[in-house]
């Protein structure tokens, strides 16, 4: 083995503050056996933004469906399976050539976790909370989703207890595609509204 | 409180770290952080007011300066502090150096929260205003709609309200909207055709 005789790269300062929490923690049997494990293999395979996808693919592909996703998010999302903790409370909102939507978390970072997984780093730093309700316009164009002007723009603050799921709009050319081929369209940014499709 | 959590509007930052695909966590350590917290706030039954202001709670410099998961670390560690599950000095000698945690809330705890509110006072399409008030502990008012004019968009379901479950046992229900405003009456800069939708509480909001 190429690694043998490798000391481990030392702790950073955070690293040994988790390990000590940890530590303690476990001493005092809180932390049950494989927990940390299985959260872990849970939110990297389990839960993603491929189930988003599946979302929007059936609502582009099934008239009935977009209209009950949209009439009661949570109903329609768990017709798919999905659902689960921050997710209990969905809305859907619908981009149209008019209108984009696009959604943030000011205060945190809440997200629609069955939908779209964990948020990306970028949504939880300060910069996009920030900016995002004060000059989305502006933001929008720098992260690559330059909008017309006359094209309206309506930010959702997850501020209570609603999550929130963009369904961007089906990207011409597309008629014929089956449900499955649709969903490998989706973006995870196009659901978070930072990109069209 | 005003802490520095309440980012909505502030200026001065510069441009989003923007990746278009990440794994889940970055590295180990931050996999365990956020396990750490959800068994922390399982052991002390911890709400999501009381989980949230744990962080919020931050030395600001210290919250600026973390990533992500450093703030679920520190949310962490001071929940298991101030319940008592571990003492700061056996963190710090454990991990060999210092270990921060996040400040005494400014709030006392609500030993009667009153009645609970049964029916929505407004309904889509009410013009409403936000209280313009400055709170000492956990809300879920962002500042930057404070004192502010909107429009009921949406009325949702009635949830306990963050600003008591954060501080005690006690809880009150209350209904929730989506409130719509207009970005020129946010921000003297405000947006023409842009819209910021704020889900608020309904003692939040007074009739505009």
């Amino acid at each position: 083995m190429s690694e043998q005789g490798h000391h481990p790269a030392p702790l950073s300062p955070v690293e040994r503050r988790v390990a000590a929490l940890e530590a303690l923690l476990t001493e005092r049997g809180l932390v049950p056996e494989g927990f940390i494990d299985e959260i872990t293999r849970r939110y990297e395979s389990e839960i993603g933004p491929l189930n988003g996808a599946k979302v929007v693919a059936r609502a582009w592909a099934d008239p009935g469906y977009r209209e009950r996703l949209l009439a009661d998010g949570t109903a329609a999302i768990a017709e798919l399976g999905f659902g689960g903790p921050e997710g209990d409370h969905m809305v859907v909102v619908e981009n149209t050539p008019a209108v984009h939507n696009v959604i943030v978390c000011t205060l945190c970072s809440c997200y629609p976790w069955p939908v779209l997984g964990l948020p990306p780093a970028w949504y939880k730093d300060p910069p996009y909370r920030a900016r995002m309700v004060r000059e989305p316009r502006a933001l929008l164009a720098e992260m690559g989703c330059p909008l017309p002007g006359d094209v309206e723009i309506r930010v959702w603050d997850s501020s209570a207890e609603v999550r929130y799921l963009v369904l961007p709009q089906r990207p011409p050319g597309t008629e014929g595609m089956a449900e499955a081929e649709l969903a490998g369209l989706v973006t995870r940014d196009s659901m978070i509204g930072v990109a069209r499709l | 409180m005003d802490g520095i959590h309440d980012l909505g509007g502030r200026q001065g930052f510069g441009a989003v770290d923007h990746s278009p695909a990440e794994p889940a966590f970055p590295g180990r350590w931050q996999a365990t952080a956020r396990a750490l917290m959800q068994i922390v706030a399982g052991a002390v039954e911890a709400s999501g007011g009381e989980f949230r202001h744990a962080i919020e709670r931050m030395d600001p410099g210290h919250y600026l300066t973390s990533s992500y998961y450093e703030h679920w670390l520190t949310g962490a560690a001071t929940l298991a502090v101030e319940h008592g599950l571990v003492t700061h000095a056996e963190l710090e000698a454990r991990a060999g150096g210092r270990f921060p945690l996040s400040g005494p809330a400014l709030a006392p705890g609500v030993a009667d929260a009153g009645p609970g509110v049964g029916a929505p006072r407004f309904a889509a399409g009410d013009r409403v205003r936000v209280r313009d008030w400055h709170p000492p502990g956990h809300t879920r008012c962002p500042g930057y709609v404070r004192g502010k004019a909107g429009t009921v968009v949406r009325l949702d379901g009635t949830y306990s309200l963050p600003d008591v479950e954060a501080h005690g046992t006690a809880r009150r229900h209350e209904p929730t909207y989506s409130v719509r405003f207009a970005a020129a009456d946010l921000w003297h800069d405000g947006q023409h055709g842009v819209s910021v939708h704020v889900d608020l509480w309904d003692s939040y909001l007074e009739p505009a």
